[in-house]
């Protein structure tokens, strides 16, 4: 049906508008049209009613009307489950190609209504098939939720939501009621690192200090697994003793450094360079080694720690993208 | 599908089948409750459902134990029975939230079929609690997160909102007076009168409690042994049985009342039948009907709803001073063969020692009253000369036994007569000042045509127990055993109770239940609407449902458009913009405490005061109690913020 309506005045109604802050969702931001159970009701009804006619029941004309009327408010109480949030996007951490990001929405239920069965979906291309799984919950009364809504991240760069659809068919299943999302949020996604790659021999840009691969054996300590670091380096034996997921650290004395440079991968494609670079930065990182970038675009220069790390996965991550380099 | 999610959809399927249980074939009762508990434990041991050929095995022994039950799967009885079984089947394949919806919608509809046995006011509060469980369980059904209590009271609103809208649209919704197709035969249980008689029909009719039609009188009421209330004629005996039979010719019927006429408003229960009752013998009735050569009133249709109708009856009168021969002939037609030769007899005796046909009727009478017959409920058993076997063996009958024999002994003595069936007096309730006529006051009486005064009424149950005629039935019976309860001498008390609560029934019956195009019309002519029209109905039903709605979308909605940030948070957000301009603004996803946490990193020299302001704020906005003083203090710290 409201596919049928001209695609002007649909995209009047539902002008998609990317929002920044906080959305409070008004009278005008909410639609609402009976699902396909509402029809089906409304069938049943006329059958009833054709049976209190035909057999003049006057307790039938009771049960008719009264739940006509029951659904006819269930359009009123539709409304109010979804009337007056304020959303908020927040933070979404950024996530290795292949992950699902999770994007942060405040849900703020001021009022001492609890909101019930609120759904979160991605906005499909038609309006009635969407095959998006909803991410379904709750909005308790006076709490501000925090949702995590995970979408997957299929390629490097930045990853937006796009419109999402919050909707509710709360509390009788009669009436779809909807709004749009569209936050200016966004998710940034690191290539996918590869499985296992050694770091190259190291070359400082003047030439000197060839950096041995063997330096790596001399063993510093375990530290906790996070999320990119390689494989074979996670320490199976203190796994299996149920110490949790930990990861051997080897030190390279200090003042070595090492050049993590696109031209030193041996792949042909760009995007399999990229995610050897991915793989390099975040072994030299767990190395403990002082490592610098350099991409055809630029370079950074050798540091280390996190916040190096983040910033050279970012530089990769946004290679060759277009818009601003960070 | 959850397990307090099943239970809460067996109830509501337990709750519309239960009312049936007394009018199903015991075998689909028992079919049901034996699906409804097979299911009750599946769910309670977590067992799976049974596989699919044995329900459709089941189904189809089902489906047919109930053609060979009713000879068809149509028809009320037939369809109610057939929707209730699968409504129990469908429980055992529930499997998605579509199966529940269904079972769902169904039990609202086998509620509606509850309704062709009864429109009572319990009946209506039984349909209220049913629709609480089912509107419970459906919420259940979109919202499992939610707990029991909050799920009923969001029924519960549901509900409560519902009921005046439902009111308007119960006034304003203009009737179509049905029905809209032909009904099946069955459409309406009944009890009352046949158009057939024969002994023991009517004392199994006086067992019954059932209310046959109430009366109102307008002006004095005339005596109870005055009211005999007509109903089907007889004309043909067989020697057991007494029918109708056809009338060859029939003729406008021709009488004139004498002395006062007696005004009154019938309110008549359906008993699927043509005719209606009236006090004999009616000159004028509210409603299209017609009135037979033998004094019947007979409506149009089947009187398939409750029929409200105002009638004047003479209660003296003449009828048919000139009869036409072949009614008299048929008035004496008696059945052939020579059975009952005793009664003929007899009936030979009374001709040839009397010198006219009045003198032949007191000298039946008298005998009546001198030869020992007793007025019971329980009368013995007669033979094929049943007739004979009562006046002389027997000697025990109720009035058709009476009103029987007195015809048959008229026939015979070549008086033309007839058996009249109906009912006689009825009970006053005083209360809500109308008679209440009952199935236990049926009766029958006798008719004989005397040349000069036409036909003429004559009751020989009156010659055994005048008591009958003139106090009711109870006070004329000396077992009371057989009869129902209330037809002994209850307890004055009981009697009240019993009063008061049919005054409200027939409030109920007349406004609720009655309540049909006619009595819509003159409802809202009464509410002051004009010249009403379908249209102006329908425009005054939507304006009042709107407006309705409207007011309960304010109450509703209230807390939404009313509500202004509160002081707190004004001041949060004030103490925010002094911070934005002095080069700090808060981030759109930045919670009170994290903005802090950066104003201080940002601004040590502020890190005490803002640190403790966001804690005070969150603690307040977002915390479970909010005291007064707690308030103040904040409001008091923020405005004191300087930067």
């Amino acid at each position: 049906m409201l596919n049928a309506l001209p695609q002007k005045f649909r995209t009047w109604l539902f002008r998609p508008k990317v929002e920044h802050g906080a959305i409070m969702l008004t009278q005008r931001r909410i639609f609402i049209i009976p699902t396909r159970q509402g029809f089906i009701l409304v069938f049943v009804l006329v059958l009833m009613l054709l049976g209190d006619i035909n057999y003049n029941l006057s307790l039938g004309y009771v049960l008719t009307f009264l739940l006509t009327m029951m659904a006819v408010m269930s359009m009123l109480h539709a409304f109010r489950n979804l009337a007056h949030l304020e959303i908020r996007a927040g933070r979404a951490e950024p996530v290795f190609c292949g992950e699902a990001a999770q994007f942060m929405l405040h849900f703020n239920n001021p009022g001492k209504l609890p909101r019930y069965q609120l759904c979160l979906v991605q906005a499909g291309d038609s309006f009635w098939k969407n095959t998006h799984t909803p991410l379904q919950f709750d909005a308790p009364a006076r709490l501000d939720s925090e949702v995590a809504f995970p979408l997957r991240a299929t390629r490097r760069g930045w990853l937006q939501p796009g419109r999402l659809i919050l909707y509710s068919e709360f509390p009788l299943g009669l009436f779809y009621c909807w709004s749009y999302l569209h936050f200016d949020t966004r998710c940034l996604v690191y290539p996918k690192p590869l499985g296992d790659a050694a770091l190259p021999a190291g070359s400082s840009p003047d030439g000197t200090g060839k950096r041995n691969a063997a330096g790596d054996e001399d063993f510093s300590g375990l530290r906790k697994y996070t999320a990119g670091d390689a494989l074979p380096r996670i320490d199976w034996k203190a796994y299996a003793r149920e110490r949790g997921l930990q990861v051997k650290q080897f030190s390279t004395p200090l003042g070595e450094e090492l050049w993590l440079d696109h031209a030193d991968a041996p792949d042909r494609n760009i995007e399999e360079k990229l995610a050897r670079m991915t793989r390099w930065v975040l072994d030299a990182e767990a190395q403990g080694l002082r490592y610098g970038l350099r991409l055809p675009n630029g370079e950074l220069q050798s540091n280390n720690g996190i916040a190096h790390r983040d910033q050279c996965l970012r530089r990769i991550a946004l290679f060759n993208l277009g818009g601003e380099i960070p | 599908m959850s397990k307090s999610l099943t239970y809460g959809l067996l109830l509501s399927i337990l709750m519309v089948i239960a009312p049936h249980a007394d009018h199903l074939p015991p075998w689909v009762s028992g079919l049901c409750a034996g699906l409804l508990l097979w299911r009750t434990w599946l769910t309670y041991t977590g067992k799976p459902l049974p596989k699919r050929w044995l329900l459709m095995l089941i189904t189809v022994a089902g489906t047919a134990g109930i053609v060979l039950t009713f000879h068809t799967l149509f028809g009320r009885e037939a369809g109610v029975t057939l929707l209730m079984m699968l409504a129990a089947l469908k429980l055992m394949e529930l499997r998605d939230t579509r199966d529940a919806m269904v079972l769902v919608y169904l039990a609202c509809f086998i509620i509606i079929t509850n309704f062709f046995y009864s429109q009572s006011i319990p009946t209506a509060l039984y349909l209220l609690a049913t629709m609480m469980v089912i509107v419970t369980t459906w919420i259940h059904l979109q919202a499992p997160g939610i707990a029991l209590k909050p799920r009923a009271r969001i029924a519960a609103t549901l509900l409560l909102q519902a009921l005046p809208l439902t009111l308007i649209l119960f006034i304003l919704f203009p009737r179509v007076q049905g029905p809209l197709w032909g009904l099946p035969q069955d459409a309406y249980a009944s009890t009352g009168l046949d158009d057939h008689m024969s002994p023991g029909s009517l004392s199994r009719l006086s067992l019954s409690e059932a209310v046959a039609f109430r009366v109102s009188f307008n002006g004095q009421p005339p005596r109870p042994d005055q009211m005999y209330w007509r109903g089907p004629v007889l004309w043909q005996f067989d020697g057991r049985t007494w029918s109708p039979g056809r009338s060859p010719f029939p003729v406008a019927p021709k009488f004139t009342g004498l002395g006062q006429p007696v005004d009154y408003v019938v309110t008549l229960e359906p008993h699927n039948k043509h005719w209606l009752f009236a006090l004999d013998v009616p000159d004028k009735l509210s409603i299209p009907s017609t009135l037979t050569d033998d004094f019947q009133l007979l409506s149009k249709a089947p009187v398939n709803a409750r029929l409200r109708y105002a009638a004047r009856s003479y209660l003296v009168y003449h009828a048919n001073l000139q009869e036409s021969p072949r009614q008299l002939e048929r008035a004496l037609q008696l059945p052939p063969g020579q059975i009952d030769p005793r009664a003929r007899q007899l009936a030979a005796e009374w001709r040839a020692d009397s010198k006219d046909d009045a003198a032949i009727v007191n000298t039946a009478l008298r005998y009546f009253s001198q030869h020992g017959f007793v007025y019971t409920l329980e009368a013995p058993p007669l033979g094929v000369n049943s007739i004979d076997d009562f006046l002389f063996t027997t000697k025990q009958g109720f009035c058709e036994h009476y009103a029987s024999a007195f015809v048959f002994l008229m026939r015979a003595a070549n008086i033309p007569a007839r058996v009249v069936t109906g009912y006689l007096g009825g009970e006053y309730n005083d209360v809500g000042n109308y008679y209440i006529v009952r199935q236990s006051d049926a009766h029958a009486w006798a008719e004989v045509w005397l040349a000069g005064q036409g036909w003429v009424r004559v009751d020989p149950t009156g010659a055994i127990a005048p008591d009958r005629v003139e106090r009711g039935l109870s006070a004329a019976l000396s077992d009371k055993a057989a009869l129902p309860f209330m037809e002994r001498n209850p307890p004055q008390w009981l009697r009240d109770l019993r009063f008061n609560l049919d005054a409200i029934a027939n409030q109920w019956n007349q406004w609720v239940l009655g309540y049909d195009t006619e009595r819509q019309f003159a409802f809202l002519t009464r509410l002051g609407m004009e010249s009403i029209t379908w249209q102006k109905m329908a425009l005054n039903m939507s304006a009042g449902i709107g407006l309705v709605i409207a007011l309960f979308a304010l109450y509703m909605l209230r807390h939404l458009y009313t509500r202004r940030p509160g002081k707190v948070q004004a001041a949060w957000l004030k103490l925010c913009r002094k911070l934005a301009k002095s080069g700090l603004p808060r981030a759109a996803h930045e919670g009170a405490l994290d903005y802090a946490a950066r104003v201080a990193a940002a601004r040590p020299e502020l890190a005490r005061a803002i640190l403790d302001l966001a804690a005070r704020y969150s603690a307040l906005r977002y915390g479970a109690a909010d005291d007064g003083y707690a308030r103040r203090d904040f409001l008091q710290r923020a405005a004191a913020f300087k930067i």
